[in-house]
């Protein structure tokens, strides 16, 4: 027995001396990237003669929290985000020593809202959306003044919805799909409201709050990071309406339909073109200090911004992805190819 | 008959009735669970058992020297470097001479698994002799393919409903009919690590991700459970502080596991700075959740030698150390490795605490070390269980027979260990 606790003890400690020196890329970050990422990884490790990169799916906010935690070989190279860095993010990176990063945007991703293909094809409006799910909703028709959201079925909020039970199933607030949710349907819904918009410029952070806080008492439905989990329910209860990205809509096309919002639906060409209104950006970022010493970060990013991967006919179109347009494409490659430093400034113009 | 037998046999027939009463509801258990266990087992075999082939598409090869070796070198290591997606691509047009257009072609196309493309140039470069001929070749089918293959009813669903459009469905026709498709044994399922393509995904890297923790786990705990154990039971004095220290330890048996897992993330991640999803990590985590199973077990087992045997080796004028380690614990080695085994299963079957050190993750290098980054079977299966493409439903069943057949295994191990060298005073 004595050999064994030594034996157990000369592995710690030979293990912890090790532990300096990684050859392998890890990854943290948003669920809507992860599908896409994994495959990047895969053919990166089998082509380029690098080890296969760890991805773990952590939401884009806990991504995020990893990725800002310091510099070393302990803390992730990369991060995967379904929505932007914050400021408050880039201070957190800032004060742990990750002063220098590059952002690389991939593609679109197009937030759809569906339900069960046994039930009837929903057409929203964003203002719909925003009656049905803000925590306030205005209590006179120019929303000068709010009150707390009273309705329970989607006909009163538009009395061309069906007369049924208002159940949205989504994403917890760790999420980049909710952040974006939450931004482009329930915050475009409200500034529908001359009352509301006159309110964003007089009292910024009541309009936020105000503005995009989603209800919690009940016909929000918060599942967990796991898309599969939201289909499942959809399924099983044709009232109930799911939020989640296009391409757990184009996987799950058999099981559930999406709804039209503005009179649009969403398909591959109206998101990449803007016009189905809820659709927003994935990116990753690297974090340039890592690139120099763990192999291989370069030629991830190199892998991952080619045209071959996310470009009109790259292979990730198939699995979901929605291509830049080429002339931006290029540009985040050459950003990704230079390790272009990240300016926080741009997010101030906001 | 008297009154009194009346009475008597009259509430003798009552006791019976109860006695049949409680057998009655005895076997209803037993019949209750049983129902559950066969459901949930057949269910998971009825979905799982097709993961274990895969669907194999024959086409005519030419191995075409412009495109494996345009330079003319005869050097196999120069064949890496080729598109071997070509030779595939030439082979289909050959084989549905009808298919023109780009667009057709892509929906072609993706009947045959990239990991064909491998396969292929492994057979040129360990014979070179092939280059310039053309020979007829199993290939791997792509997933999509293989659901079609293993569920033929879907022949006659809508289109839409399909995974694979009205031409694509012909061309699959096409080749039943010819002979060209056929199952195959699913080697990728035994050899492989993580994939994002159904059919070459694969078992191993978690099966060797677990043995790697378990092994970890067991170094750790047992060596410390079992002193800890002997100490608290046979050497320690019955005091406040020692009592304090049992129930602290039965406590920590009914913690839940992730803490254990914020526990290994604050200490062993971010203070001993050990790397993130290593088995190392996971095995450290997994023996502090061991270890008050096994330190119970060791007690349990110790109390259950008889106190003549102790006090029999002192009396011959042994310390209590030799006591201890000559008589009382070779004595009580079978219970203590049955509750070593039954916490090494209960570990192999765990994976709430290793979401906290990263090893939920997505991993395709077979971990081949302590320190390689590493997932860990229940994990595996929940992954699976959380992709979108579906031919990871059959995978996802086929992960927990893998995860059952051992713990199963082990179960029996502790059985057989208990019942071989168990004594009986």
């Amino acid at each position: 027995m004595k050999k064994t606790m030594l034996v157990a003890a000369a592995l710690t400690i030979g293990l912890s001396s090790q532990v300096s020196s990684r050859d392998q890329i890890k990854i943290v970050g948003s669920s809507t990237v992860y599908p896409f990422a994994t495959v990047v990884a895969e053919r990166f490790g089998k082509t380029s003669g690098f080890k296969t990169p760890v991805i773990e799916s952590t939401g884009s906010g806990g991504g995020l929290k990893l990725f800002c935690a310091g510099l070393g070989t302990e803390h992730p190279d990369i991060t995967n985000a379904s929505r932007r860095i914050k400021m408050k993010e880039v201070k957190k990176c800032t004060e742990n020593g990750v002063t220098d990063i590059t952002e690389i945007k991939v593609g679109f991703d197009g937030i759809a809202m569906a339900n069960a293909k046994s039930a009837p094809m929903l057409e929203l409006t964003l203002k719909d959306v925003y009656l049905a799910l803000a925590k306030d909703v205005p209590a006179d028709p120019e929303g000068n003044t709010v009150k707390p959201n009273p309705y329970k079925m989607w006909n009163e909020v538009n009395p061309a919805l069906p007369a049924k039970p208002i159940v949205v199933i989504g994403p917890p607030p760790t999420s980049g799909t909710r952040d974006a949710f939450n931004e482009l349907a329930i915050e475009r819904g409200c500034k529908k409201f001359p009352g509301r918009k006159a309110l964003k410029k007089s009292n910024k952070k009541l309009y936020k709050k105000q503005c995009r806080s989603v209800r919690e008492d009940g016909p929000f439905v918060e599942a967990g990071e796991n898309d599969n989990l939201i289909i499942e329910k959809l399924v099983a209860d044709p009232n109930a309406l799911g939020v989640f990205g296009y391409s757990f809509l184009d996987q799950n096309r058999d099981k559930v339909k999406a709804a039209k919002v503005d009179g649009v639906f969403p398909e591959f060409e109206a998101i990449s073109s803007g016009k189905y209104p809820v659709s927003r950006s994935l990116f990753f970022y690297v974090k340039n200090a890592h690139a120099s010493v763990i192999p291989g970060v370069k030629e991830y990013v190199r892998e991952f911004t080619a045209s071959k991967a996310i470009g009109n006919d790259g292979y990730l179109v198939p699995k979901g992805l929605i291509p830049l347009p080429e002339g931006e494409r290029a540009k985040f490659e050459k950003d990704g190819k230079s390790l272009a430093k990240f300016d926080a400034k741009v997010l101030q113009k906001k | 008959m008297s009154k009194n037998t009346e009475l008597i046999s009259k509430s003798l027939e009552k006791r019976h009735r109860s006695e049949k009463r409680f057998r009655f509801f005895g076997i209803l258990g037993i019949g209750t669970a049983v129902i559950f266990l066969i459901t949930i087992l057949s269910s998971i075999f009825v979905e799982g058992k097709g993961a274990f082939k895969s669907t194999f598409i024959q086409l005519e090869i030419n191995f075409d020297q412009e495109i494996i070796d345009p330079n003319k070198t005869n050097n196999p290591e120069e064949f890496k470097f080729a598109n071997y997606k070509l030779l595939i691509n030439d082979a289909l047009k050959n084989y549905f001479p009808e298919v023109k257009d780009r667009k057709t072609f892509r929906d072609l196309s993706v009947f045959i698994s990239s990991a064909a493309e491998q396969n292929l140039m492994k057979l040129a470069m360990e014979n070179i002799e092939i280059i310039g001929e053309s020979k007829k070749i199993w290939l791997l089918a792509s997933s999509t393919i293989d659901v079609i293959h293993k569920n033929p009813q879907m022949e006659n669903f809508l289109e839409e409903d399909r995974l694979i459009n009205n031409i694509q469905m012909s061309w699959f026709n096409a080749l039943k009919k010819n002979g060209d498709i056929k199952f195959g044994l699913n080697t990728n399922f035994l050899s492989n690590a993580d994939s994002t393509e159904p059919e070459q995904a694969g078992i191993l890297g978690s099966m060797l991700g677990s043995f790697f923790t378990l092994l970890v786990t067991l170094l750790l705990c047992f060596p410390v459970a079992v002193a800890s154990g002997v100490f608290l039971e046979e050497l320690a004095p019955k005091n406040k502080f020692t009592d304090f220290i049992e129930i602290n330890i039965n406590n920590l048996a009914a913690v839940p596991s992730i803490i254990f897992g914020l526990l290994g993330l604050a200490i062993f991640l971010n203070v001993m700075h050990l790397p993130r999803s290593a088995p190392i990590v996971g095995g450290m985590v997994l023996a502090l959740m061991t270890l008050p199973t096994i330190i119970i077990s060791t007690r349990a087992s110790l109390k259950a030698v008889p106190p003549s045997i102790r006090e029999a080796a002192i009396g011959l004028g042994a310390t209590k150390f030799q006591a201890v380690t000559h008589h009382v614990l070779p004595q009580s080695m079978p219970g203590i490795l049955t509750g070593t085994i039954i916490g090494m299963s209960q570990a192999l079957g765990e994976s709430a605490p290793l979401l906290m050190i990263g090893m939920v993750a997505f991993i395709v290098d077979i971990p081949g070390s302590l320190t390689d980054s590493a997932t860990v079977l229940p994990v595996q299966i929940y992954l699976w269980k959380s992709t979108a493409a579906r031919g990871f439903v059959e995978l996802t069943a086929a992960g927990i027979m893998v995860l059952l057949t051992f713990l199963v295994i082990m179960n029996s191990v502790a059985v057989f260990v208990r019942q071989k060298f168990e004594k009986k005073w």
